[in-house]
């Protein structure tokens, strides 16, 4: 069955379209809230030449605390200032979501505080030793046209993919 | 204060928003996209991409550096073994927990406060990294 006769079956057979199967809460929010994010990035590095990123925040803001050389490099003391304002700005602009067109209001997970833990544990030490996250390699890696960033975020992706299936398939919900 | 802090705060705040508002500060999403049930994620980076794209690869083209000061200069990391032995950490922990760096910190302002976990959790993850690999 070709990917037409697919789509074509799921329209008229079960009434559905294939973007509403491909996106079931609609494109919208996810397109309309990329550009926002995009929009955030892109007046940082008009203004100032910098890189909107994250990961890079948790070495920067251990450098405060540890004596260890690796976070005492110069790159880290230069900006690990910008870096700071720039999380606690994310947690209140996301806050300020919540708190006004946010259909949720503030809100909790079900995900299980041990995903949250050994899984942070991996996105911490996975995103320093690659030198980038969904932000670094994702946004401002690939809108940069790098090749190292493209190789970085289809390996996150895919391997993403293949543990959230993996889990699922285990009975881990949600 | 200087400028340039407050240019990443108000920054911050409208990156901050924009991934609430698309759905990134739930793990369920994030994670609804990685188990294939929903494709917007892609859709998200896609135009955040593409946004970023025209400010460092055009905007430039018509100013000549950074308004505050400073030079443009696009975003390129050197490719290595630890680039893509990184990732495939780091694509673990996503698709074990549905949170980045990014995310998380987007989470606990909208007041998801179990993400303390992961985000106590990801300061470790980047401490052991730079103390026993850096």
């Amino acid at each position: 069955m070709t990917n037409c006769e697919f789509i074509f079956k799921i329209r008229f057979l079960h009434g559905r379209s294939a973007r509403s199967i491909m996106f079931p809460l609609g494109i919208y929010p996810y397109l309309v809230g990329g550009l926002i994010i995009g929009v955030g990035v892109a007046f940082v590095y008009v203004l100032t030449g910098l890189h909107a990123t994250q990961s890079s925040f948790f070495s920067t803001t251990i450098s405060y605390f540890s004596r260890i050389p690796y976070f005492q490099r110069k790159t880290y003391l230069e900006s690990r200032d910008w870096r700071l304002f720039f999380a606690v700005g994310v947690i209140l602009g996301a806050m300020i979501y919540a708190v006004t067109i946010s259909p949720d209001g503030f809100w909790t997970t079900s995900v299980q505080w041990w995903r949250l833990l050994v899984g942070g544990f991996l996105v911490g030490f996975g995103t320093r030793l690659s030198s980038g996250c969904t932000s670094g390699h994702g946004i401002s890696g690939l809108a940069s046209l790098s090749t190292t960033s493209l190789y970085a975020v289809v390996t996150f992706i895919v391997v993403g993919v293949i543990t959230a299936n993996v889990m699922q398939l285990m009975g881990v919900a949600p | 204060m200087n400028s340039r802090n407050v240019v990443l705060f108000v920054g911050g705040l409208v990156f901050g928003f924009g991934l609430a508002y698309g759905g990134m500060s739930k793990p369920e999403i994030v994670l609804s996209f990685l188990q294939l049930r929903d494709y917007g994620l892609l859709l998200l980076m896609g135009a955040a991409m593409a946004t970023t794209f025209v400010a460092i690869n055009i905007v430039p083209r018509f100013v000549e550096k950074p308004v505050l000061g400073g030079e443009f200069k696009p975003r390129t990391r050197t490719f290595n073994r630890n680039t893509i032995v990184g990732a495939v950490i780091f694509g673990v922990g996503w698709g074990m927990s549905g949170q980045c760096p990014g995310s998380a910190l987007a989470s606990l302002g909208t007041g998801n406060l179990p993400v303390l976990f992961g985000i106590a959790a990801m300061f470790v993850g980047a401490y052991v990294m730079g103390r026993f690999f850096g």
